[in-house]
């Protein structure tokens, strides 16, 4: 996700113009997104023809608990606030910044992650786990995908800061830097549909 | 420590896999003791293995790719000849799960591991030259998707030697692949090496559509691009929109299998008929994937060997796209007897039958760009021929089926296999053979001999109405897909002439490799010094055969369709830059590499339950992933000086070439 782009390009510069690598980055890392969009729509899907299917084992009814799942939602929308504060201080040039920007960005996350992992740990203990039916398979899967995706950026985010801590903003740093932000967005998105079709449908 | 894994794995006791085994591991040793002997080690590592170059990375996977038709092949001939004897009281030679094993393995490898590396190494090779660009966008990424679908592509082979391959046929019907009903490994080593190389496809999809739409040469714009360009850039989005729908059905299927979850399972709640929407919303445009860029070279050899502009330019690729939109919308026609109800089903075999109608306006801008044209009978321009007749024939059977209370009759029986078999070998591989034979000369530098490439034609196509129409016969007369045995003797002589068809098409295979082999031998008795052996219309043709590592000194202004047809008649050909530039080209790295031989190890440490080298093998991933993507040095600049010799020694192989005159064929 993070490759380079290859800055080949045709250097007469009287008639041509050297391909400009970072929007060649931005472009590919748009079509990436798109195709992990039709992998959520695909597990979207699979939710909704087997979200019903709950095998006499428990319902949404019984497991949501939807004031968490709120707040697991402000903790990912809050922290996708703070990453484009981070991306501003960054075409502003300030690298402490966009650093206390990123970290407060990466705790938010963390947060998320980790009131994710307790729900999921609360559901398996009480014997509701991802084999007890086909709704908690999907549900678990859709979600779980979800989560591991913020994992990922998570991963991702810490390498950011460690390059911006050593290199600076430099322009291969600021292209990678920009994806990730991209990535970031793009994972809310995903959340936004999760908690309106799994969560607040569910309990309904 | 070894999870499932024993001595047990191995099937000593089977003579038939035994032989195989054994036969591919001294070929293999025969080829590595060669490598030691020449001390070829170094050039195969510097110039190959490590190499970001799109047009080596593009000749491996055509390696990659006839290594495995000749793997997919010898099963089609066991398949064949078990058939050919196996009526009454013979049994013939191949045990029931034998037998199932060879057919799920003649799928998936012939359409993962030899239809989508031959058209990708076609596309890789081809379109930055074609585009007048000098490399793909993401030149690491390409070899990424080189080495994932190697690592796939080594793990059906191992399936041979160690543990079995899936029993399940290559599109793996749930509840069949459940744990319940196929416990051992062989579903596994299918899942696994089937996502393998879906992931490398699906980066080769982000990459050709990041090249194609950024980085043309100055003047193409969209409308002149060349039709091989056009067919990839469909093929992209083809690409990109259906194997993350597979990476899903095959990560379902997964979870169910290793941690017990109900997707598809029959009981728990789980939806056994969602499998095959799923596979197959991925399986139909995948058939366009396969497809399209065999259109592309169709295209373009019609147009080069008629010397002739294409005809109606415009309504090929307007047919093409109306092509790729389509193709999302007709899966439910590989399961019109789940009983999705006949208004489901209607919509879906209108939808079929609508695909007809781009496809003879496709096949119609062929023969009327032949028409009045000056045609030259080459090779390439034999399998195109080859391939419209043929093409034409499979397309009329698949609208028959099209037509669900028809399908109900067919479904299943030989005559699906002989239309889809009709569809994708001349729809397919004549096109990738076509495109072998036509830029074979780019590629490599030296040409084929033409003779025995068509008599090898010839071999094939006769050998594929030999073995492919009696299928046709024997599905009217209700012979079921897939049967390792059969009691009725009607059926036997047509088996026979089905059998003898292979073994014409097998004549074939051997006269390519017997052309394969004088042609390295001779290769310097037949160079190809001018670079444009055809006298071509499109870009790639105008760099030097094989190209410079960085394809054009210069950028080529487009100012036509056939870029180079209209360059080469201004007399703007070969004109020498009045200076030339230092130019920055991609480094070798082994991380490509790495990467997919960590996913070997990872997919077979998971197969076998060896759970501490599977998460071993995916923390290596992450690494080799890391350390490249922080990595800022990953280019090395070609100076100037070293531009012109090679641009100066390539404008003395021209000149020495104008007074042979060794041009035309």
């Amino acid at each position: 996700m993070t490759t380079e782009a290859s800055r080949i390009g045709f250097g007469d510069s009287e008639e041509f113009e050297h391909p400009d690598t970072v929007s060649i980055q931005a472009f590919g890392f748009w079509i990436y997104l798109m195709s992990d969009l039709i992998l959520f729509a695909v597990l979207f899907a699979t939710y909704v023809v087997l979200g019903q299917n709950y095998a006499g084992g428990p319902t949404g009814k019984d497991l949501f608990d939807l004031p968490y799942a709120f707040v697991e939602t402000m903790l990912l929308l809050l922290s996708t606030a703070i990453c484009g504060l981070a991306i501003l201080a960054m075409h502003e040039d300030r690298n402490n910044l966009v650093l206390a920007w990123l970290a407060a960005t990466f705790l938010l996350g963390l947060g998320f992650v980790s009131m994710e992992i307790g729900e999921f740990r609360g559901m398996i203990l009480a014997g509701s786990g991802p084999s007890r039916s086909a709704f908690l398979s999907s549900f678990f899967t859709l979600v779980g995908t979800h989560g591991a995706h913020v994992s990922f950026g998570l991963l991702w985010m810490a390498v950011m800061m460690g390059q911006i801590f050593r290199k600076g903003l430099t322009t291969p740093v600021r292209s990678r830097l920009m994806r990730l932000s991209m990535f970031w967005h793009f994972l809310d998105i995903v959340w936004i549909g999760i908690f309106t079709i799994v969560y607040l449908t569910g309990v309904l | 420590m070894f999870g499932k894994l024993t001595v047990q794995a191995i099937p000593v006791d089977k003579p038939i896999i035994m032989s195989a085994v054994i036969g591919t591991l001294l070929l293999t040793l025969l080829t590595l003791a060669l490598i030691t002997y020449y001390r070829k080690w170094p050039y195969l590592w510097k110039e190959w293995l490590t190499s970001l170059d799109h047009k080596k990375i593009g000749i491996m996977y055509i390696i990659l790719a006839l290594i495995m038709l000749l793997r997919g092949v010898s099963d089609g001939v066991l398949m064949r000849s078990q058939q050919a004897i196996a009526a009454g009281q013979s049994q013939g030679f191949l045990p029931p799960d034998h037998f199932n094993q060879i057919f799920s393995a003649h799928g998936t490898i012939m359409i993962v591991f030899m239809a989508m590396p031959f058209l990708i190494g076609l596309m890789n090779i081809v379109i930055p030259q074609q585009i007048g660009a000098r490399d793909v966008a993401f030149p690491f990424m390409n070899s990424i998707s080189l080495w994932l679908t190697a690592a796939g592509a080594a793990l059906v082979m191992v399936s041979l030697g160690v543990g079995e391959f899936s029993s399940a046929g290559w599109s793996g019907y749930a509840p069949l692949t459940e744990k319940t009903y196929s416990p051992s490994t062989g579903v596994d080593y299918w899942i696994w090496s089937f996502q393998i190389a879906g992931v490398g496809s699906l980066i080769t999809s982000i990459n050709f559509l990041a090249t194609i739409l950024k980085m043309r040469a100055p003047g193409m714009n969209l409308m002149r691009m060349p039709l091989f360009t056009w067919s990839t850039l469909f093929t992209a989005v083809l690409m990109v929109l259906a194997f993350p729908v597979l990476t899903v059905a095959l990560a379902l299927i997964t979870l169910d299998r290793y941690l017990g979850m109900h997707f598809f399972t029959n009981a728990m709640g789980g939806n056994m008929m969602l499998y095959p929407n799923l596979f197959w919303m991925w399986g139909h445009p995948e058939v366009y994937i396969v497809v399209l860029p065999a259109f592309g070279v169709f295209s373009e050899v019609v147009a080069t060997f008629s010397r002739k502009r294409l005809f109606s330019y415009r309504s090929l690729v307007y047919a093409t796209a109306a092509i790729m939109i389509l193709s999302f919308s007709v899966w439910v026609h590989h399961f019109f007897t789940m009983g999705a109800g006949p208004n489901v089903n209607i919509f879906f075999g209108i939808a079929t039958m609508l695909i007809a109608i781009p496809t003879g306006v496709k096949v119609f801008n062929w023969l009327f760009t032949m028409y009045r044209g000056r045609v030259r009978f080459s090779t390439p321009m034999h399998w195109t021929l080859g391939f419209i007749v043929t093409f034409v024939i499979g397309g009329m059977t698949g609208v028959l089926l099209s037509v669900p209370p028809a399908d109900y009759v067919l479904h299943n029986s030989l005559f699906l296999i002989a239309h889809f078999h009709n569809m994708l070998i001349p729809g397919s591989l004549f096109g990738f053979f076509a495109g072998f034979y036509y830029w074979f000369p780019k590629a490599t530098g030296f040409r084929l001999n033409e003779r025995l490439g068509k008599y090898a034609f010839w071999c094939w196509l006769i050998g594929f109405y030999l073995a492919f129409m009696p299928l046709y016969v024997l599905g009217f007369m209700g012979m079921p897909r897939r049967m390792q045995h059969y009691t009725n003797p009607d059926w036997q002589p047509f088996l026979l002439i089905a059998a003898a068809g292979v073994a014409v098409i097998l004549t074939g295979i051997l006269l390519q490799l017997i052309q394969l082999a004088l042609g390295i031998r001779n290769r310097e008795a037949n160079r190809d010094l001018t670079g444009d052996p055809w006298d071509g219309r499109t870009l790639e043709w105008a760099t030097a055969s094989p190209p410079a590592v960085y394809n054009f000194a210069k950028a080529p202004t487009v100012r036509d369709i056939d870029a180079f047809t209209e360059m080469k008649e201004r007399g703007a050909a070969y004109q020498k830059p009045t200076r030339y530039h230092d130019i920055e080209m991609p480094k070798n790295t082994a991380k490509g590499l790495m990467i997919g031989g960590l996913a070997f190890v990872f997919g077979f440490s998971v197969i076998w339950y060896i759970w501490w080298l599977a998460i071993l093998a995916a923390l290596g991933v992450l690494l080799a992933i890391i350390a490249r993507s922080v990595d800022d040095d990953t280019d090395y600049v070609v100076p100037a000086a070293e531009v012109e010799r090679i641009e100066n020694q390539r404008h003395r192989l021209l000149a020495s070439a104008a007074t042979t005159d060794s041009a035309d064929i």
